[in-house]
């Protein structure tokens, strides 16, 4: 029961000195419901492809490749890259809708927070009334835990949890099925944070909607997702259910992530960290991208390129089984 | 015991708010110790003081009332107590000069401070600094330009600038929170080894008690502008004697834990406006297990032990047991 597809999508950026492969040849599965968690640093392209599947990269940027499929509930499939004009206005915001990182900068600061719900519908459902958009905003505002009376408050009168919880009232408005949230609590206090988690749950619970939540902390995606994809330098490098990736990761850079993270409860386990930095895009090494700080690099990894087989893309695992 | 580099006394700094509309109590009555050869954390969510602290530390702004002592005494001018404490920020793309190599950002302090005795020995310490650092080969650092570099080497760069004064304490304010994950750990490995090695006094600022509880011998909690909690740093988190501490270990994010229930602390809400603090104990509006007297009177410092101690009523009425159970 996949809602979203992805098949061997390419972003490039375009540069002087040539392209970027900023997402290559990425192919992902988003089920109806589930939280799919997107991990990688900086650089790995886990933004880009959020901004694809929402149709929202403008140049230098360019899809080279690929598809991406959206299937809806009543099994109707849609081609995403292909939408033009009133279908991609459609698809947007009441199919799949984003909350980024910076509520501060993606809410409009001259306008209340209520007025931004009631535009999202004026617009997607010119036939609702004004008292029933009032209501509905309402609503949205208390489901996400702000109360009625706020719906007269600009942005720059909320607190920052405040206003993250604001823009997932925006994003639920139309009852999308997926919603896309890149780095929804990245800029929040870690005791705030906890309650927006708390609070993405128990919408997802209620709704019913599919989530890809983009973070680059790791420990934070196991506690949330169902599934979680890794990425490095472009490339999904290990996908799996959180518990397993958690318990047996794969991929050397899984597991180098795992080890970078320092454990607040249990034994003080021994941090080990992932050797050099991460990539770049300009100048990937051949073969395998993480060969260089990979220890258990084999010579075949500097030539070959390996793809993605059983949910990991790695010679140690290819046919193999190693680890 | 080592012995104590740098101390904070009863520091207090209030700030005018703009436009008449009052005075911002950043900092209230806290005072800290730093050993040489000793990393201690210093942890807090945003807006809670801990930034202001590390700046009344490294004597960037003065102190509304409390002192600052260096071994023991008061350092007059600007310089001198430059020499001797250096203080490390948070973004490394901003506390590097963008027109300048790194040659240049090494270079300058080295000849400030009179530690460079001609070109050739200047060119040598700014390569022993490189080297203590890790950013070899030195020489193909020496001349590179900060967008030139990651993420991790501009804070090593930004470290061995902090390091060429050859100072006896570091202050370092969030120095790996804009790091990507992978490259967090060498940084703070780094800062740890030199104030093993050199003696340094470390104070490690950071939001992240995770990361306190394994590079810090000893942690020190803040909360709207006062100390909270104190203890060494394993004692601290394996068992929080201040709700505030239990709420924050119990919020951070632990693979470990995934998919098993968070006990909820009942502490919804935010931290208090710091133009108009809540009286009594700061965290009493949003704590699960406050009595009446948190209202009322400032909690005082309850020893629990050893270098461990808390401020709350809680562990002053039951100073073996834990708070809510």
């Amino acid at each position: 029961m996949n809602v979203l597809e992805i098949r061997d999508l390419g972003v490039d950026y375009q540069s002087n000195s040539g392209a970027v492969h900023a997402v290559d040849g990425v192919s992902l599965d988003l089920r109806r419901g589930e939280i799919l968690g997107l991990a990688g640093e900086s650089g790995s392209g886990k933004s880009t492809l959020a901004h694809a599947i929402g149709r929202l990269l403008r140049p230098p940027a360019a899809i080279t490749g690929g598809t991406v499929t959206y299937h809806r509930a009543d099994g109707g499939a849609v081609d995403v890259l292909g939408l033009r004009g009133e279908e991609l206005r459609a698809f947007r915001w009441a199919e799949l809708a984003v909350v980024f990182q910076s509520a501060m900068n993606s809410l409009n600061p001259v306008s209340t927070v209520g007025a931004q719900i009631e535009d999202v519908l004026r617009i997607h459902r010119p036939t609702m009334k004004r008292n029933a958009r009032v209501e509905r905003s309402v609503e949205l505002l208390q489901r996400v835990g702000i109360s009625a009376d706020r719906r007269r408050s600009y942005p720059h009168e909320l607190s920052g949890g405040m206003r993250q919880r604001a823009a997932i009232a925006i994003a639920l408005a139309l009852n999308p099925e997926i919603v896309i949230m890149d780095e929804p609590t990245t800029a929040l206090d870690v005791v705030v944070q906890r309650d927006i988690l708390h609070e993405i749950s128990a919408l997802r619970e209620e709704y019913g909607f599919a989530v890809v939540f983009i973070t680059h902390d790791l420990s934070l995606l196991m506690e949330i997702s169902d599934r979680i994809a890794i990425m490095y330098a472009g490339r999904v490098v290990e996908t799996g259910a959180a518990r397993a990736l958690h318990d047996t990761p794969r991929h050397p850079y899984t597991l180098g992530l795992l080890r970078s993270f320092p454990r607040l409860h249990g034994p003080r386990e021994e941090l080990l960290g992932i050797p050099g930095t991460p990539p770049d895009l300009r100048a990937l090494p051949p073969g395998c991208a993480f060969h260089p700080r990979c220890g258990q690099a084999l010579p075949d990894c500097r030539e070959i390129s390996p793809s993605l087989r059983d949910g990991v893309s790695c010679l140690l695992n290819e046919g193999k089984g190693v680890r | 015991m080592s012995d104590i580099v740098l101390e904070g006394r009863n520091l207090t700094k209030h700030f005018k708010a703009a436009r008449g509309r009052g005075t911002v109590h950043a900092v209230d009555d806290v005072s800290l110790a730093l050993r040489s050869g000793t990393a201690s954390a210093l942890v807090g969510e945003s807006g809670c003081g801990k930034s202001t602290v590390a700046r009344l530390l490294a004597q960037v702004y003065p102190p509304t009332s409390g002192q600052v002592l260096l071994r023991g005494r008061k350092v007059t001018g600007f310089r001198e107590y430059r020499r001797q404490v250096q203080l490390i920020f948070q973004d490394p793309f901003a506390s590097l000069n963008p027109f300048h190599r790194v040659r240049y950002h090494l270079a300058r302090p080295l000849r400030l401070h009179g530690h460079a005795r001609s070109a050739a020995h200047e060119k040598e310490l700014v390569a022993e600094l490189l080297e203590r650092v890790s950013l070899t080969p030195v020489e193909q650092f020496m001349d590179k330009l900060p967008h030139e570099l990651s993420g991790g080497q501009r804070q090593r760069v930004a470290i061995a600038r902090a390091l060429a004064v050859r100072p006896v304490a570091l202050i370092a304010d969030e120095p790996v929170s804009m790091l990507d994950v992978s490259i967090r750990l060498g940084v703070l490995r780094l800062l740890e080894t030199l104030a093993a090695e050199s003696g340094l006094a470390l104070l490690y600022i950071t939001h992240d008690i995770a990361s306190a509880r394994y590079f810090a011998e000893d942690i020190t909690v803040m909360y709207a502008g006062r100390l909270i909690e104190s203890g060494p740093s394993e004692a601290l988190t394996q068992s929080p004697r201040h709700p505030y501490t239990q709420l924050l270990l119990d919020s951070a994010p632990d693979p470990a834990r995934h998919s098993a229930p968070v006990p909820r602390l009942g502490a919804r809400g935010e931290p208090p406006s710091l133009i108009a603090p809540p009286g009594g104990c700061r965290f009493h509006p949003r704590c699960p297990v406050a009595m009446p007297v948190c209202a009322g009177e400032v909690p005082g410092r309850t020893v629990l032990g050893a270098d461990r101690w808390t401020h709350c009523w809680q562990a002053e009425a039951r100073p073996t047991s834990v708070p809510g159970g």
